[in-house]
């Protein structure tokens, strides 16, 4: 039975059927399986629209409200599923738009597929109408690109830009069709890429590396875990946990690992960085041996690197050998897939405990706790805090919903604070920090996993980047919740103002809209709350829902997140106020 | 590792595909680093470009960019190597007025000298060609410059490298 059905699939490829270019594409993305795009319509691309229209049953089109918006979204259903998100735009300011998107996918290894329509090919090079280079704009934001001017390059160049995308260390690529190689016709039959002769997607783990590393690991006195998105793309959850359990060692997370391991975990430090939790932080450089796993030592987690972690042993797993001693020079790099090291490494590893050391965490903890986090979750002034608006969420998803994040103070909050019981929870924009991500990110995702809850938190400000995306939230009937944190500032960049620009607020006060008003035009359930006896009910009320819910709950005005490892300091020097 | 600026000679072997110069300078650009010479051409593998640069630049950061080149996906493998380890040659071209050599006689003991060779000659003009390393390009160049250069211009180098470069090898990998 098995043998009929390969055979019968290898007959199907095989087979050509004469069809034009961008009949093509639709069935190349059906090919890969793609059930869900994001994207906008215009000239260019008009002839691809055309055939989705036709093959609407197998592919749903969502018309976003701008191409950013697709890009997001996109981002946001690779970020939730582990699968490859498409978006798809015309040409000029249609791929233009589309930029932010794929700089945010680079930086943050987001698997994403990017379809522009480009100007036939004989105009090409001549300033034409909606005309732009997007191939040369976008080379340094993807992972790869390319131009086809012929439709007989078609499937090869897209079975090739859904490989390179998802492969090793994923990314954004670009695929830029002219619109005379849409229209033209030709012999169509689709095998997938499963190989690029010059590209190596998982580098080979030097011999010997692994047992380096565990024999490193094995005779620390206080070693540190720091995990990244690594152990997420690489769906290394579970070997990480056995790691972890096995060795006994305190791992602390970047922003783009939060999830991978629950946050209650006995062994989960908290949040590594400008804004992350105090014991991981100070630790990192009273550690003996620092233990990197698929993360890859960003400014924000290593403040000054001068002063970062010197007096340890730095092991390094890592897939991408350009981020070995990028930032932080390593004794022992081990190269290769995260899950595939882990599970290799756990036989070599001794089972320990490291009992006084976990005590250090819980002591600086307690500190962290009575100066930032009773007063964040607990408040007893006026005003509500960030923070315990993220507990109440937590009350109420019990720690399962995906949490969406814009950047700002509002999703420092969020992290430091969300429970995360499952992986891939945790979606926000770590890398470019793009203002604006979350609410289109949010609709990719609950799209991409409707059985889920999805909550966005935004605030006042990045909200209003790309706050005309509740038009796709009301169309699709997408049931995303969605939370704005408004404090009437572009909250972050205040706090910075006061700290180091003395209190010198330039243009950060924002004076904003009727919210409500504007997500019930959008025919969207909307409520604003204002005080903290109201705050559960609603943070109840919105959970509850099943359909599309608008929560604002203004917030105190000038509240700042804590801690923080002021901008080029060591993390040694995190301050608690 | 050295922190110190020094010449290095970097080699890229790449599939030879449109946009691909494109996004290896941009590579340097990010770093603002002054590329001092580049050169594209085949390489000793049929299908298989080949790119020469010549950056001054620290050897911790040169690996760094070596990692970064590598990483994409249309180069096969990069490599660098210091002065000592590189074969070089680049190579100028002069364009002098044909009756500078009756005028100023000292010019034809100049081109011999030098090792120079004349591309070509006619009555207004004549051309020189001298190959060699940078130094003795600019050598040549400081000693006719007291005279009227018509045009200069001088290539970028092109290198082959004291240690073997095992592209087939990787290739013949790749392929399996």
């Amino acid at each position: 039975m098995e043998t009929q059905t390969i055979q019968k699939k290898e007959i199907a490829t095989k087979v050509t059927e004469r069809i034009s270019g961008s009949e093509a594409i639709v069935r190349c993305l059906i090919a890969e399986d793609i059930q869900i795009i994001y994207g906008y319509p215009g000239g260019a691309i008009m002839p691809v629209y055309d055939e989705l229209y036709k093959y609407q049953d197998k592919i749903h089109h969502v018309l976003t409200r701008h191409e950013q918006g697709a890009t997001h979204a996109a981002q946001g259903f690779a970020r939730i599923s582990g699968q490859v998100g498409v978006a798809i735009a015309t040409s000029g300011p249609g791929a233009t738009n589309l930029i932010t998107g794929i700089a945010d996918a680079q930086i943050d290894s987001t698997p994403m597929v990017c379809i522009t329509g480009q100007v036939a090919s004989h105009l090409l090079g001549s300033d034409a109408f909606q005309e732009t280079d997007i191939v040369g704009i976008s080379t340094p934001v993807t992972k790869w690109n390319c131009q086809i001017t012929k439709a007989s390059e078609i499937p090869e160049a897209l079975a090739k830009a859904f490989y390179i995308a998802k492969s090793g260390r994923p990314g954004p690529v670009l695929v830029d069709i002219t619109k005379d190689a849409q229209f033209e016709e030709f012999d169509f039959s689709y095998e997938k890429c499963i190989k690029v002769r010059s590209y190596v997607p998982v580098p080979k783990t030097v011999a010997g590396t692994l047992e380096a590393a565990a024999k490193m690991i094995n005779a620390a006195k206080k070693p540190l875990i720091i995990w990244g998105q690594g152990v997420i793309l690489s769906e290394a959850e579970e070997a990480f946990k056995a790691f972890v359990e096995k060795a006994g060692i305190p791992a602390a997370w970047t922003i783009l690992g939060a999830s991978a391991l629950k946050t209650s975990h006995p062994l989960n430090v908290g949040m590594l960085g400008m804004h992350g939790n105090y014991a991981p932080n100070k630790l990192t450089n009273e550690c003996d041996v620092l233990i990197a796993i698929g993360m890859r030592f960003d400014d924000r987690v290593t403040g000054d690197l001068s002063n970062y972690a010197k007096q340890a042993k730095v092991i390094h797993f890592e897939i991408d050998p350009a981020e070995v001693d990028k930032n932080v020079k390593t004794d022992v790099a081990v190269l290769g897939d995260a899950k595939a090291s882990l599970k290799a490494i756990l036989p070599l590893i001794n089972a320990n405990s490291h009992t006084e050391w976990h005590q250090q965490f819980k002591d600086l903890y307690a500190i962290e706790y009575e100066k930032v986090i009773k007063g964040d979750l607990h408040p007893t002034k006026e005003g509500l805090t960030m923070g315990e608006v993220i507990k109440e969420i937590n009350i109420q998803s019990k720690g399962d919903a995906a949490i969406v994040t814009d950047v700002g103070q509002h999703q420092m909050i969020a992290c430091r604070y969300a429970d995360f019981n499952k992986t891939k929870s945790n979606i926000t924009s770590g890398g470019l920090g793009t203002m604006g991500f979350g609410l289109p990110a949010a609709i990719g995702a609950k799209m991409a996993a409707p059985e889920r809850e999805v909550v966005s938190i935004s605030g006042d400000g990045g909200y209003q980047m790309t706050i005309q995306e509740l038009g796709t939230i009301f169309q699709q009937k997408a049931a995303v919740k969605v939370v704005v944190l408004n404090n009437d500032f572009l909250g972050m960049v205040r706090q910075w103002q006061q700290l180091f620009f003395d209190k010198r607020y330039a243009s950060t006060e924002m004076v904003n809209p009727n919210f409500v008003k504007i997500a019930e035009g959008y025919y969207i359930k909307a409520k604003k709350v204002t005080k903290r006896e109201e705050l559960a009910d609603a943070v109840k009320e919105m959970m509850e829902s099943k359909e599309a819910y608008f929560l604002e709950v203004c917030v105190e005005k000038e509240g700042n997140v804590f801690p923080m490892v002021p901008s080029g300091a060591s993390v040694s020097d995190i301050r608690l106020e | 590792m050295s922190q110190e600026k020094q010449l290095f000679t970097i080699s890229v072997y790449t599939e030879n595909n449109i946009g691909l110069l494109n996004r290896i300078s941009a590579i340097f650009q990010r770093r603002h680093i002054n590329v001092e010479s580049l050169n594209i051409s085949p390489s000793e593998i049929e299908g298989v470009a080949k790119f020469t640069i010549a950056v001054n630049m620290s050897e911790e950061n040169v690996k760094k960019i070596i990692g970064q080149i590598e990483k994409q996906v249309e180069v096969i493998k990069a490599y660098y190597h210091d002065e000592e380890n590189t074969i070089y040659q680049i190579s100028g071209l002069f364009k002098i007025k044909s009756k500078l050599l009756f005028e100023e006689p000292q010019i034809q003991n100049i081109i011999k000298e030098s090792n120079a060779r004349i591309v070509t000659v006619n009555k207004a003009f004549f051309v020189l060609e001298k190959s060699g390393k940078k130094e003795e390009v600019v050598a040549l160049y400081n000693k006719l410059s007291v005279f009227e250069i018509m045009q200069y211009t001088r290539s970028g180098r092109v290198a082959v490298t004291k240690d073997e470069m095992k592209i087939s090898t990787l290739l013949e990998t790749y392929n399996n």
